[in-house]
């Protein structure tokens, strides 16, 4: 009983702290993304608590539900949106601070929970009514359809792998983070989870819906598609949407790829160990998005939902499918026992 | 399911308020409808009912920022031409390079939007910087990097001094090496080319179909250009060749990639005009009549029409002036905007293409839409849109209401 009470008062409590913790942090990255960008691009850019002030004030601003939109499915939109996003947060690890939640399945799990953000925003475009946000919801779904594929195959490689050891729950985020992928395969291996994780990194900006793939909100050709008639609160809850599904992929990427701990590195205990983890996960995190969101954004132009489309399922399924031989193969090497 | 989607009157793909109907089906734009109209400012009624030549200059000015020695330029040139005044050479050559430093900040800017319109930020930011360096030798010579007052019928305001030139040569110098690296970040880049190779295709049949100006028609095969066709202004010394994207990639598609070909290679042509123009330059009086009353005082004597043709950045502009003796303002002044030709081309440029198209090929034609809002109608406090048979039967009405000696 006792024990019941404490897991419950553990997961409430880890989950607010979580929820806090993820918006603060996103808000963060965003600044840090919108100054690095800036910094690219031969400007000064915001400072980086800017987007703290412009979620004060869109939650301070009016909040216009369009005459034609479904109301209470235009409102509730947003809010799915922040919960889906907050609850991935609540599987994945953060520095050596374990998942609040865990399941055998946590990875697939997770697949579809990152779907939910992206459903919602559909949902709230339809219920908008204007045209712009049908376009936008369109292409939103297209472009889930399109990611998801190259995403599982590569999720599965990685479970399969490491199902292979074996181990007793291979989806299961705690087994991940404790027997690090790199650790576990040969050259071949290495290889393919190379590719692996170059697929990652391209389905990231696809995932948050940044250049090269914001078609669904393309503020030149759609006026911001999704999002054209959010104000107000509902915008800054799907800002805030934003800022965590940003924290909750590069924690994803982290704890599959890089789920290395500074303290079992340095030696070092306590209080001091966890902090040192923290700091690290958060450097690790900064690293992934600045590859995967910040470079790429500056760099490139958007491309239309055609040609992210065949971006995702010709190239990217490819790479990820070789990843997947790749994988296969050393499996198949190191279970057949030959030398390398 | 075919749905309708509007673009505009305002919206983030439009810099200037139009309307674009799109009916689409998926992605996919099977009709267009363009609706212009939507901003009327009166500026030819000012310069027939309530300023003096004078200062209608200045307004001509400003019916477009971007273009703003373009639109003087055509009206000087209509205004020398109805009272038969002389412009001294210095002037003419002074006026060739307003003309080029003009078209290399237009289309430098063009360019940045352009890389917006396909959300390529960063090289909007960079094209804006390398700008930046003309900008700064307009306000240099001319005191101010937009409007900058430099036309006078029958010369130019302000000189070209010495310690202008060395300047000048070395923001030409900055620009000669910068280009390349200019297009390569334009014609090089795969997301640019995925972009904008093959879409918004204008054929050479319905580019002189529709009349079109500029770069518009020249990215589409069209050798026009009114430096080369009628030249004017100090331009005949300079033999200038229309440019077609041919002279660089060795083909004429007629789409939006070559449309920024085009635009780069004149760039680069500009540089090399004023190149000689400063080397050629002679001496001498900047305008032949320096008094400004006593030029007003001719005006208002002045009696005859005249056309004024000037290259514009985007294209052909036209002003035409009828000067009455007796009668201060203009008695009669029509200005005609290049984008009033290229606008019609939007219809076949973006049939068959997808939504996400619309903001790079609106803005290929680099349009300047107030600019081209020349008339509107009004009745019963509303505004009346004119069908083609309408302006038929008006036109007839005018030419029996003539013939009757009305």
């Amino acid at each position: 009983m006792v024990g019941m009470i404490e897991q419950v008062f553990k997961a409430v409590f880890g989950a607010m702290g979580i929820a806090i913790f993820a918006i603060i942090f996103g808000l963060i990255y965003k600044g840090i993304d919108r100054k690095l960008a800036a910094h690219m691009q031969a400007r000064v850019g915001p400072p980086i608590r800017q987007p703290f002030r412009d979620v004060v004030k869109l939650f301070a601003k009016e909040n216009i539900v369009p005459e034609r939109a479904i109301g209470w499915l235009f409102n509730l939109a947003p809010v799915i949106a922040l919960v889906s996003s907050i609850t991935i947060m609540l599987y994945l690890p953060i520095g050596s601070f374990g998942p609040i939640l865990s399941t055998e399945g946590d990875l697939i799990l997770i697949l579809y929970l990152l779907m939910i953000p992206s459903l919602a925003m559909v949902l709230g475009g339809f219920a908008s009514s204007s045209p712009y946000a049908a376009v936008g919801a369109q292409r939103e779904m297209v472009l889930m359809m399109s990611l998801e594929f190259p995403l599982a195959i590569t999720v599965i490689s990685i479970a399969w792998k490491l199902s292979r050891i074996p181990v007793s729950d291979p989806f299961s985020l705690s087994t991940i983070t404790s027997y690090p992928i790199w650790n576990q395969v040969g050259p071949l291996g290495f290889i393919g989870c190379v590719l692996l994780l170059i697929v990652m990194l391209i389905v990231a900006p696809g995932e948050l819906s940044k250049i090269p793939f914001d078609v669904p909100e393309a503020e030149t050709e759609i006026a911001g598609g999704l999002l054209v008639e959010y104000s107000g609160r509902n915008l800054a809850l799907f800002y805030l949407a934003d800022a965590v599904k940003t924290i909750a992929i590069g924690s994803l990427i982290v704890a599959i790829f890089f789920p290395y701990n500074l303290s079992s590195i340095l030696n070092l205990a306590g209080y001091l160990g966890k902090f040192a983890d923290v700091v690290f996960y958060f450097l690790k995190l900064l690293a992934v998005i600045f590859f995967s969101v910040i470079l790429v954004r500056v760099s490139v132009a958007r491309l239309k939902i055609d040609q992210v489309v065949s971006t995702y399922w010709i190239p990217l399924t490819l790479l990820s499918l070789v990843g997947l031989v790749l994988m296969m193969l050393d499996i198949i090497l190191v279970e057949r026992g030959i030398p390398w | 399911m075919r749905y309708e989607i509007p673009i505009g009157p305002i919206h983030p793909a439009l810099k200037e308020p139009i309307l674009l109907q799109l009916s689409v089906e998926g992605e996919e734009i099977k009709e267009v409808d363009v609706i212009a109209s939507q901003n009327h400012r009166g500026i030819e009624w000012i310069g027939m009912n309530r300023n003096n030549p004078i200062q209608s200059l200045y307004i001509a000015e400003r019916v477009c920022g971007i273009c703003n020695i373009s639109h003087p330029s055509a009206l000087v040139l209509a205004v020398e031409e109805a009272m038969d005044l002389e412009v001294p050479e210095r002037a003419q050559y002074i006026r060739v390079i307003q003309c080029e430093l003009e078209r290399i900040h237009s289309h430098l800017l063009w360019a940045g939007v352009a890389a917006h319109e396909i959300g390529f930020d960063s090289l909007l930011h960079y094209t804006w910087k390398v700008r930046e360096k003309v900008m700064d030798i307009l306000e240099l010579v001319n005191g101010n990097r937009v409007t900058k007052a430099i036309m006078m019928y029958g010369g130019v305001r302000r000189d070209i001094k010495k310690e202008h030139i060395p300047k000048i040569r070395k923001m030409l110098q900055y620009y000669k090496e910068g280009f390349d690296k200019l297009a390569k970040f334009f014609l090089e880049d795969k997301t640019i080319e995925m972009r904008t190779r093959n879409v918004g295709i204008l054929t050479k049949e319905d580019a002189l179909k529709l009349a079109a100006v500029g770069p518009t028609t020249r990215a589409s095969g069209v050798k026009k250009d009114v430096r080369q066709d009628q030249a004017y202004f100090a331009y005949p010394d300079f033999d200038v060749k229309a440019i077609t994207p041919d002279m660089l990639t060795g083909k004429v598609v007629g789409d939006t990639y070559d449309r920024i070909v085009v635009r780069l290679l004149e760039v680069k042509q500009s540089v090399e005009i004023i190149e000689r123009a400063l080397d050629e330059m002679p001496g001498g009086e900047i305008t032949s009549q320096p008094k400004i009353a006593k030029l007003l005082v001719d005006l208002k004597r002045a009696d005859g029409e005249g056309i004024g043709r000037h290259e514009a950045p985007r294209g052909e502009v036209i002003h035409y002036v009828n000067l009455k003796s007796g009668f201060e303002p203009f008695y009669s002044w029509k200005i005609r905007a290049p984008t009033y030709n290229n606008i019609m081309s939007w219809i076949p440029m973006l049939k068959g293409c997808q939504i996400a198209d619309v903001p790079i090929v609106a803005a290929s034609i680099d349009p300047c839409i107030s600019c081209t809002n020349r008339a509107i109608r009004i009745a019963n406090g509303r505004k009346e849109m004119l069908s083609k048979e309408d302006l038929h039967r008006l036109s007839v009405e005018k030419t029996k209401k003539l013939m009757r000696g009305g």
